[in-house]
């Protein structure tokens, strides 16, 4: 649907366009909203310390959508579906955290040491659980009907979807609940520029990228990380290769899973409230951003989720928390009508 | 790949010829069911829950032959059907209710109607010139919302519908902030209520208390949408949906023009859930945003998958099972069942977990539905085009 599709007789300034709009359009989209507030600063406040704080809530509250939206990603890429109930597995990770919090008696009294170590076997299972969750759902739903049409699996996913969200609905009840802030998150470390950092956005960034990197370097480097990328390229020959197949699809829904278990903890100490429905919209998010850094690239994936977290960032200090989903999915809209590839992606056979 | 085929031809295929109903049995069926859906209501109490869920079956049903022009025929999986719904509803709550109380300088605009309604303030046009509107604006925003999906394909289109099906619900719920021409875009969560009844010309006006003449407005709906369906699926553009759904390069180069076959198959489908809407908001006597929700398309989808893909009585099927199980079943009846074995918990709360749970298993199970589409039987179950599908899925 570029300039090659249209007709020859086109002038030459409208195919220009296009081509211009169809490379930079998605990017001008992108910018136009924190420039607008950034110049709406300038001119009220005489300085940009509002957009800072949206900038660095933003971040925060971004890598929380990049741990999910890896998942989304991973899983896309190999096998090309959407996985909708991974959104429900990242809310099972939260009411994990928050009953382990519990069984193991951390309240925001604890010391910093048994803090640290609580939250990190929380850590451990929250990841564990959710790492398995996933690999059940793609054993029961997805693996059987890997030969039947494409809409088959994305079916079932959204069934699934629903089955957890019930399944939350009937662990903690149907309205948001408030946990102990834990990390004290919104206790200001330090002040730079006038910005305002806490503990809650040391945590998520200071989680998030350790756990990415590991991430990719077990990806880029390790045997299991070469078949899964043999796989996503080709499955028929990696299996002519003697790569098991299957077991590489069960590894991919893992890390997927357990980035998500991760997020899961992450989320219920930054946000200190969680409900049943929180997967469905952060789930949709995460594959907002997913999408708009190409699927199938998790650096893509990271980076549309950081994007994305500063946008939904601004439309919640600024358009009203009850917009931002709106904005959120006008924003995907945008990148599907503007260039389906994503920002880092290559075209793929869906979108391309 | 090959053995999950062949497991599933060995347990579910019947032997060949024994799943075709002759021409004039099925003749004699279909007239066996017309026939009992006008004649079986005349001995149902007009006012008690029976005839209350005959009422919504038939709407839902007319709603899931919507979807099944678009995900069945067509194969556009649109999760954000209920953005059609709420855009009929609206018709029906602008068009049919005292939400404009400022219309006509405060004495209301009246066009075409009887009763009480002629001489309250808002505006009150008749139902049939609303189902008119409602037909007209979804089949717009049907072709909008396919626009940008033009390009995409499978996953992409379903989150892309999706997108705009929460969008609208967004702006139904939080249309009461935004105001203009003296009025706000919508109520809100308080719901535009009360709605106007039906007022057809030479019947009694329509009351919340008698729903016999509800249930044969309902059925008249169903009536013509089934027409609609069947003339379409035989016709030029319904043999187009299908080449589109099996294989849409092919199809495109056998010359089947893409972008309007799309937009039709969108724009139709969307037509049918504007009219249910229309006929819901009347006759629930609200138009409210909590009506519009993400799991309202998942309810019309699983109607649609339960009866079967593309299969006309089995979509009709699907939506009387899911109406009865979601508004007869599960509140009236089994609602109990959790107490008695001393959980703690209503099963209305659950239903959407169990129509999730109905999905996977269908999917698993019997893919093609409870009443299968001949052609997509032939695929899922007889092995037909199934080695091509594999090899299709693993093209780069």
């Amino acid at each position: 649907m570029t300039a090659a599709s249209l007709p020859a007789s086109s002038p030459k300034a409208i195919r220009a366009i296009r081509a211009f709009l169809s490379r930079y359009g998605l990017i001008i989209a992108l910018v136009a909203l924190p420039l607008y507030y950034a110049i709406t600063d300038l001119t009220q406040d005489g300085n940009l310390t509002r957009i800072g704080e949206n900038l660095v809530d933003g971040l925060s509250n971004g890598s929380i959508w990049a741990l999910v939206a890896i998942g989304y990603t991973l899983v896309y890429g190999i096998i090309e579906l959407i996985n909708f109930a991974h959104g429900e597995v990242f809310m099972i990770g939260s009411f994990v955290s928050v009953s382990l919090f519990a069984t193991l008696g951390l309240t925001s009294a604890t010391g910093a040491g048994g803090l640290i170590l609580g939250l990190l076997a929380t850590l451990v299972v929250a990841m564990v659980a959710c790492g398995t969750l996933n690999v059940l759902l793609e054993k029961v739903g997805y693996r059987p009907l890997r030969a039947a049409p494409k809409l088959a699996p994305l079916i079932t996913a959204v069934g699934f979807s629903f089955i957890l969200q019930n399944v939350g609905l009937l662990w903690r009840g149907g309205s948001p609940q408030s946990i102990d802030d834990l990390i004290d998150s919104q206790h200001v470390l330090v002040t730079i520029f006038g910005v305002p950092i806490t503990n809650g956005d040391v945590l998520a960034v200071g989680v998030t990228f350790p756990l990415v990197f590991l991430m990719t370097t077990f990806i880029a480097r390790s045997r299991l990380g070469k078949a899964m990328r043999a796989t996503a390229q080709e499955p028929d020959a990696a299996r002519l290769m003697g790569i098991n197949v299957d077991t590489t699809i069960s590894l991919t829904f893992l890390i997927g899973g357990m980035l998500a278990g991760a997020g899961g903890l992450i989320y219920a100490l930054f946000q200190t409230t969680i409900w049943y429905f929180q997967g469905f919209t952060a789930g949709l998010i995460a594959f907002t951003a997913a999408v708009m850094g190409g699927i199938g690239n998790i650096r893509g994936a990271v980076l549309g989720g950081l994007i994305i977290g500063f946008i939904q960032q601004i439309s919640d200090n600024r358009i009203g928390t009850e917009w931002t989903p709106a904005v959120v999915f006008g924003y995907l809209i945008l990148i599907m009508v503007f260039r389906p590839s994503g920002l880092l992606g290559e075209e793929t056979r869906e979108a391309g | 790949m090959a053995e999950a085929a062949a497991i599933r031809t060995s347990s579910t295929a019947p032997p060949p010829g024994t799943s075709r109903v002759p021409k004039g049995a099925r003749m004699a069926l279909t007239a066996a069911a017309i026939a009992a859906a006008i004649i079986i209501p005349l001995f149902i109490d007009s006012g008690g829950n029976v005839m209350n869920n005959l009422v919504l079956a038939a709407a839902y049903v007319v709603m899931a032959l919507g979807l099944n022009i678009i995900v069945g025929f067509a194969g556009l999986l649109d999760l954000g059907y209920v953005a059609f719904f709420a855009i009929g509803a609206y018709t029906m709550g602008y068009f049919g209710s005292g939400f404009h109380a400022n219309a006509g300088g405060g004495d209301g605009i009246h066009f075409l109607v009887t009763g009480p309604a002629a001489k309250l303030p808002g505006i009150h046009v008749n139902f049939l010139i609303i189902c008119v509107l409602a037909v007209l604006a979804t089949t717009v925003a049907g072709m909008i919302i396919g626009l940008p999906t033009l390009r995409l394909r499978g996953d992409y289109i379903a989150i892309v519908t999706l997108a705009f099906g929460e969008i609208i619900g967004r702006i139904a719920i939080n249309g009461d902030e935004i105001h203009g021409f003296g009025t706000s875009l919508t109520a809100g969560r308080q719901g535009i209520t009360p709605v106007d009844k039906i007022d057809l010309p030479g019947i009694d006006r329509f009351t919340s208390l008698e729903l016999r003449p509800w249930f044969y407005v309902a059925l008249m709906l169903v009536f013509i949408v089934l027409f609609v369906n069947f003339r379409l699926r035989d016709s030029r553009l319904g043999r187009a949906w299908i080449a589109l759904r099996e294989d849409e390069v092919a199809a495109s180069s056998m010359g089947i023009p893409m972008v309007k076959t799309k937009l039709m198959a969108y724009g139709t489908g969307a037509a049918f859930g504007g009219l249910s809407g229309a006929f819901l908001a009347s006759y629930l006597n609200t138009v409210n945003a909590d009506q519009f929700q993400f799991s309202f398309s998942i309810f019309v989808l699983a109607m649609v998958i339960l009866g079967g893909l593309g299969s006309i009585w089995g979509v009709v099927v699907g939506a009387i099972v899911l109406s009865v199980i979601n508004n007869y079943l599960i509140p009236d009846v089994f609602n109990s069942l959790p107490g008695d074995i001393g959980l703690d918990f209503d099963l209305t709360e659950l239903s959407f977990g169990i129509f999730g749970f109905l999905l996977v298993i269908m999917m698993i199970l019997r893919p093609e539905g409870l009443i299968p589409e001949r052609r997509r039987k032939m695929e899922l179950v007889e092995d037909i085009g199934v080695d091509d599908a594999v090899f299709e899925s693993r093209l780069p």
